[in-house]
């Protein structure tokens, strides 16, 4: 790809972002970031990435916890019967407790696993755009375009009240 | 906190420097509680090692009361435990703004209370280091745990309960945990090495749009599988009672009442923690007469629910037409522990009925004294429907009472020094408000530092 400049554009309100985002994206330029201190779901929406796939993982763990807590359950009563009063082995009124109890722990350890993943967590290194303003009060709006277009991208973030706008190739 | 400069310029950076402003410092105060909670805690060391050199029978307990202090205890930090899940879970669910500076401190009290109550079970045991057997593992025995019984429902519903909640509540801290790191970069000495702890704590958070995104959600489903969790746990706690056919215990009300108690409970025991803890760490400015406000509300319905509950099992127990259960009933009012009896109903029933005055909740003494008083109705609510049942069972040939040894008092005292050594260790190291949530109550322009909200 051809050498392509970001502008980076800092805020102190989080509104201002938004429609910072909002406008960006008319633009069509199309790697755009934000960093910043806390998220909003508006700005989220504004961002418009796909959704996350954490979701996925809650969901595959509950199931997997679900199974895994009927299953063994059941068969731990099979592998050593204790035939009392000629009732069933299996009681599995008994066990949606435990089965329960393993859905919610597989769910919860699956979703904190998917989230570490796909923001490849733990690390030592942190991204080399982070700064340290951005987890305080500052909100950093990174966007990567065609140098033919950096002088309209820098107009448009201007005209949001920024604190500070810098150009890096 | 030198290395907390430069001065705020906005409104979020003030938020990110009171409260890691509060952090570290450690006064003569702050030591000399540790050195006291330190002296009780190994009392109560000393104590538990003398029940395990000796025997079972140097506790109180014995027939017909096998359940005595230790599980009224085991019970009383689970309940407390509950309200941290409920403010930082279903709060969180609700959108209610008011939990923001206080669910940090919830969760840690949550974190702690279960680390108690976990021990209670282990002390209960007559031979401790067998303990590892409730665990379903592969053993030469070919021997697995009886997964019909409540007391294994009971041991998974805790470990789960810890484990989420554990999780929960470090998922929350990440944010912050990078804040803090920032907040010291380029600092010396002490300062680097802390720097570094945090920065390796925080798992490499920088703030992107993606880092929130995949954050946001799975906080989310956090707090959606923590909510049924959090009712699910007491509903088997309860169930450990419930499910034998003792009288006072054998009732299906028994699942929403120990929940609606817990909560009752953890928001007492948040409010006694939180006020001396505000004043403590001058962080005045973020927990208000607004949040005292709601909780006092909270306290107040909570309060109402266990009052219907107690008057509710005596209507059971007449209208069952069964003799022996309205004995134990009757008997657990007018027998040898009506004392007990006259605390739980005054502290849980009577004193916070005080909470429908508006003065009152708004009040931050009035409201800390009642929360002391709920607190010691709790324990005591425990105390009267484990032993008065047991004492009191089917025949009278059978019937006993129970007096706790000095080992299990003083094994109970070491218990509030267990969970507050935790707790003060968690208020200096940790940020015990949330700087993320309140940044984010700020932006949503829902509440700020220092806002009262006198007009609710």
């Amino acid at each position: 790809m051809a050498a392509r400049e970001i502008v980076t554009a800092t805020f102190d309100d989080i509104h201002a972002v938004v429609g910072a985002v909002r406008t960006i994206r008319d633009e069509a330029c199309d790697e755009l970031s934000v960093f910043g201190p806390i998220m909003e779901t508006e700005l989220e929406e504004a961002i418009g990435k796909p959704p996350s796939p954490v979701r996925r993982y809650a969901l595959i763990g509950g199931i997997s916890g679900c199974i895994s807590g009927f299953a063994l359950t059941v068969w731990s009563s099979y592998y050593y019967p204790l035939v009392v009063g000629g009732k069933a082995l299996a009681s599995i009124p008994a066990y949606v407790v435990i089965a329960f109890e393993m859905t919610i722990l597989f769910a919860g350890i699956s979703a904190l696993i998917g989230m570490l993943i796909h923001n490849r967590m733990p690390t030592l290194k942190l991204d080399p755009a982070h700064v340290p303003g951005y987890s305080d009060d500052l909100f950093a709006l990174r966007v990567a375009c065609d140098p033919s277009r950096t002088a309209k991208v820098k107009e448009v973030l201007n005209s949001y009240g920024p604190a500070e706008v810098r150009v890096e190739r | 906190m030198a290395s907390v400069a430069p001065p705020a310029r906005t409104p979020f950076a003030r938020v990110s420097r009171d409260i890691i402003g509060a952090l570290w410092e450690s006064d003569l105060r702050f030591r000399l509680m540790m050195l006291l909670l330190l002296v009780v805690l190994g009392w109560a060391g000393f104590a538990w090692i003398y029940q395990i050199k000796y025997g079972m029978g140097t506790a109180g307990i014995t027939h017909p009361v096998m359940w005595g202090v230790y599980i009224t205890n085991f019970v009383f930090w689970v309940g407390i435990a509950h309200s941290g899940t409920l403010i930082s879970a279903i709060l969180y669910l609700l959108r209610s703004g008011w939990r923001t500076t206080i669910n940090r401190t919830a969760e840690a009290m949550t974190i702690f209370a279960v680390m108690t109550a976990g021990l209670f079970p282990l002390i209960h045991l007559g031979r401790v280091w067998y303990f590892y057997f409730l665990a379903p593992y592969p053993n030469q025995r070919l021997l697995w745990p009886n997964f019909r019984s409540p007391l294994i429902w009971d041991f998974f519903a805790i470990s789960t309960y810890f484990t989420i909640s554990l999780l929960f509540w470090y998922s929350g801290l990440i944010p912050d945990l990078a804040t803090i790191r920032d907040r010291l970069k380029g600092a010396r000495g002490l300062g680097r090495l802390k720097e570094r702890i945090y920065g390796y704590l925080s798992l490499g958070w920088h703030g992107s749009d993606s880092q929130w995104k995949n954050y946001r959600r799975a906080y989310l489903y956090m707090a959606a599988i923590a909510t049924p969790l959090v009712l699910s746990v007491h509903s088997v706690v309860s169930w450990d009672f419930a499910m034998a056919v003792t009288p006072g215990w054998h009732s299906t009300i028994f699942a929403p009442y120990f929940v609606a108690g817990a909560i009752f409970s953890g928001i007492a025991m948040v409010i006694t923690l939180s006020v001396p803890f505000r004043w403590a760490l001058g962080l005045e400015d973020y927990i208000t007469e607004y949040h005292y406000d709601n909780m006092g509300k909270l306290l107040l319905l909570t309060s109402l629910i266990v009052g219907y509950a107690y008057i509710a099992e005596y209507f059971m127990a007449w209208f069952s037409g069964d003799p022996v259960e309205w004995e134990s009933f009757r008997w657990r009012a007018l027998g040898d522990y009506s004392g007990p009896f006259v605390i739980m109903m005054t502290c849980n029933v009577v004193i916070p009925l005080l909470c429908f005055f508006r003065r009152i909740r708004r009040n931050i003494a009035a409201i800390f004294v009642i929360s002391i008083f709920v607190n010691i109705g709790m324990w005591y609510e425990r105390f009267v429907i484990i032993v008065t049942s047991l004492a009191h069972e089917y025949s009278p040939g059978a019937w006993g009472l129970y007096k706790p040894s000095w080992v299990e008092l003083s094994i109970t005292v070491g218990s509030f020094a267990w969970f507050l050594f935790w707790f003060m260790l968690f208020a200096k190291t940790l940020p015990a408000i949330s700087i993320t949530e309140v940044k984010e109550s700020i932006a949503e322009g829902v509440w700020k530092p220092g806002d009262k909200k006198e007009e609710a």
